[in-house]
C-alpha cells in the first residue's frame, strides 16, 4: 500500500503524536472504527479507550480520555481531553493508583473533592479496561 | 553638594537594588523557560482545534447551527476580555494589550456600540479601572494559581460561557500577548464567540463528500464548542504567562544594566568628592603653616 494516513494526536498539554501511518483505530462513542487512507470524512466523539495505531507492521496503543476524532482528506486528527502511551503505564503501577483514587473517593468530604476523586477513578478504570484488552 | 557619607549611602542602595534586579531577572529566565515550553507544546492542540471549527463552520450553515457558532445575530453589545498578568515589573506587556484592548473599545463606541469589560489579571484591571470603570462588569482573579492550568482556563471560560448564555453581551473578544521571542510580544484579538475560524486557516477541500457526524451533529458541536473555548482561553493564558516572564527578563536585564551605570556615575563623582575635599585641607594646612 503506498498511501499513507496523516494522523495527529494532541491533547490540550502537547502534541503526542504526528506523522504518517497505515491505520488507526479510534475507540468511537459508537463503537470502534479504523481509518484507513482515504477514509469518507467524519466526525466522531471519542470515548474513553485505547486508541491503535498500526505502522509497518507494528502496534502503539495510546489510552484516550474521551475527545474527538476528525477525519478529512487531509487525514485524521484526534483531539484527545487527555492521552497516556499504554507502553509507559505498568500494570502494577495502575493498581496502586487504582487503590489511592479509590481511598481517595472514600475519604472526599466535600462534593468538589468528591467529583475530582470519582473523575479520576472512571479514568483509571477506563485505562484499565482499555490495558486488559 | 552632597556630603560623601550622603553618596556612601546611595551607592549602597543602588547596589542592593541591583542585586534585586538581577535576582529577579535570573527568576524570570528560569520560569520562561517552562512556560515558553508549555506554551508551545499546547500549539497544536489549539491550532488543529481552529481547524476543526474551521471545518464545521463551513459544514454547518443556517439556524440549525448552534448558538456559540451562529452568535446571537446581532453585535450591538461587545464584551472585550483583557488578559494580563497578575503582577507587574515588566515592562511595557501589560500596557501593550490595554492599549490594544482601549483602541478596540474606543473604536466600538465610537460606533455607537455597547461595551463591557471582563478583566483577567490584576494588572489591566488597574489600568482599564481608570478609563472605564463602569464598563467593567466582571474581574477574574488568577492569583490564587500557581501556574496556567486547565482549571484556570474553565474559570474564565465559565464566566464567559455564563454571560452569554444570560445573554449579556452578542459578541466576545479576547485581548492577550501572544508570545514569539523573549523580547517580542505581540498583543493580539481573538475572537470568542461566535467562534470564527482565524484568519490563515481554511476549510479543507472535501471533494464533494459529505461530513458525517457520530452520534450527530448537534451533541458534537454542543461538546466541542465549550472546549473550543476552554481551549483558546487556556491556551491565550499560556501564551501570556511566557510573554510575561519574557517581558520581566528583559525589564529586569536593563534595570540591573541602568543601575550600573548609575553605580559608576555615583562612584565617579564620590571619589572626585573625596580628592576635593583633601585638596581642600591641604591649602588650609599649607597656609596656615605660611601665615607663622
Amino acid at each position: 500500500m503506498a498511501d499513507k494516513l496523516n494522523f495527529a494526536l494532541v491533547s490540550p498539554e502537547r502534541e503526542l503524536f504526528h506523522g504518517e501511518v497505515d491505520h488507526v483505530v479510534v475507540p468511537g462513542s459508537e463503537g470502534e472504527f479504523g481509518v484507513l487512507p482515504n477514509h469518507a470524512p467524519v466526525m466522531s466523539v471519542v470515548k474513553p479507550g485505547a486508541l491503535r495505531i498500526f505502522d509497518g507492521g507494528g502496534e502503539r496503543r495510546i489510552f484516550v480520555n474521551g475527545g474527538f476524532a476528525d477525519v478529512t482528506p487531509d487525514g485524521l486528527t484526534v483531539l484527545a481531553e487527555d492521552a497516556i502511551d499504554l507502553a509507559d503505564v505498568s500494570a502494577a503501577d495502575l493498581e496502586m493508583q487504582l487503590k489511592n483514587a479509590s481511598e481517595d473517593l472514600r475519604d472526599a468530604n466535600t462534593d468538589a473533592k468528591r467529583d475530582a476523586a470519582q473523575r479520576a477513578l472512571t479514568r483509571l478504570e477506563a485505562m484499565r479496561a482499555a490495558m486488559a484488552r | 553638594m552632597p556630603s560623601l557619607k550622603e553618596f556612601r549611602n546611595r551607592i549602597a542602595s543602588v547596589k542592593s537594588t541591583q542585586k534585586i534586579t538581577k535576582a529577579m531577572q535570573m527568576v524570570a529566565a528560569a520560569k520562561l523557560k517552562r512556560a515558553q515550553g508549555a506554551a508551545e507544546s499546547a500549539r497544536p492542540y489549539a491550532d488543529r482545534m481552529a481547524r476543526v471549527i474551521a471545518n464545521l463552520a463551513a459544514a454547518v450553515k443556517g439556524d440549525d447551527a448552534p448558538a456559540l457558532l451562529r452568535g446571537a445575530g446581532k453585535d450591538h453589545v461587545h464584551l472585550v476580555v483583557v488578559m494580563t498578568s497578575e503582577r507587574g515589573l515588566c515592562g511595557g506587556f501589560n500596557t501593550q494589550i490595554v492599549r490594544a484592548a482601549r483602541e478596540k473599545i474606543v473604536e466600538l463606541l465610537a460606533a455607537g456600540k455597547q461595551v463591557k469589560i471582563l478583566c483577567v489579571g490584576k494588572k489591566g484591571r488597574d489600568q482599564l479601572r481608570r478609563l472605564y470603570a463602569d464598563r467593567i462588569i466582571r474581574y477574574i482573579d488568577l492569583s490564587g494559581f500557581k501556574s496556567v492550568s486547565p482549571d484556570a482556563s474553565q474559570l474564565v471560560g465559565d464566566a464567559v460561557m455564563e454571560l452569554y448564555e444570560s445573554g449579556a453581551f452578542d459578541v466576545a473578544t479576547l485581548y492577550f500577548s501572544r508570545f514569539k521571542s523573549v523580547m517580542s510580544q505581540t498583543p493580539t484579538a481573538l475572537q470568542l464567540i461566535p467562534a470564527r475560524a482565524p484568519e490563515g486557516v481554511t476549510p479543507p477541500d472535501l471533494k464533494g463528500a459529505t461530513y458525517e457526524y457520530e452520534p450527530n451533529e448537534a451533541d458534537i458541536l454542543e461538546a466541542l464548542l465549550p472546549r473550543y473555548l476552554n481551549g483558546q482561553i487556556l491556551q491565550a493564558l499560556l501564551e501570556n504567562q511566557a510573554g510575561f516572564y519574557g517581558a520581566q527578563m528583559s525589564a529586569m536585564d536593563s534595570a540591573t544594566r541602568n543601575a550600573g551605570d548609575l553605580i559608576r556615575k555615583l562612584t565617579l563623582r564620590y571619589n572626585r568628592q573625596r580628592q576635593a575635599n583633601i585638596t581642600k585641607e591641604l591649602i588650609e594646612i599649607i597656609s596656615g603653616a605660611e601665615a607663622l
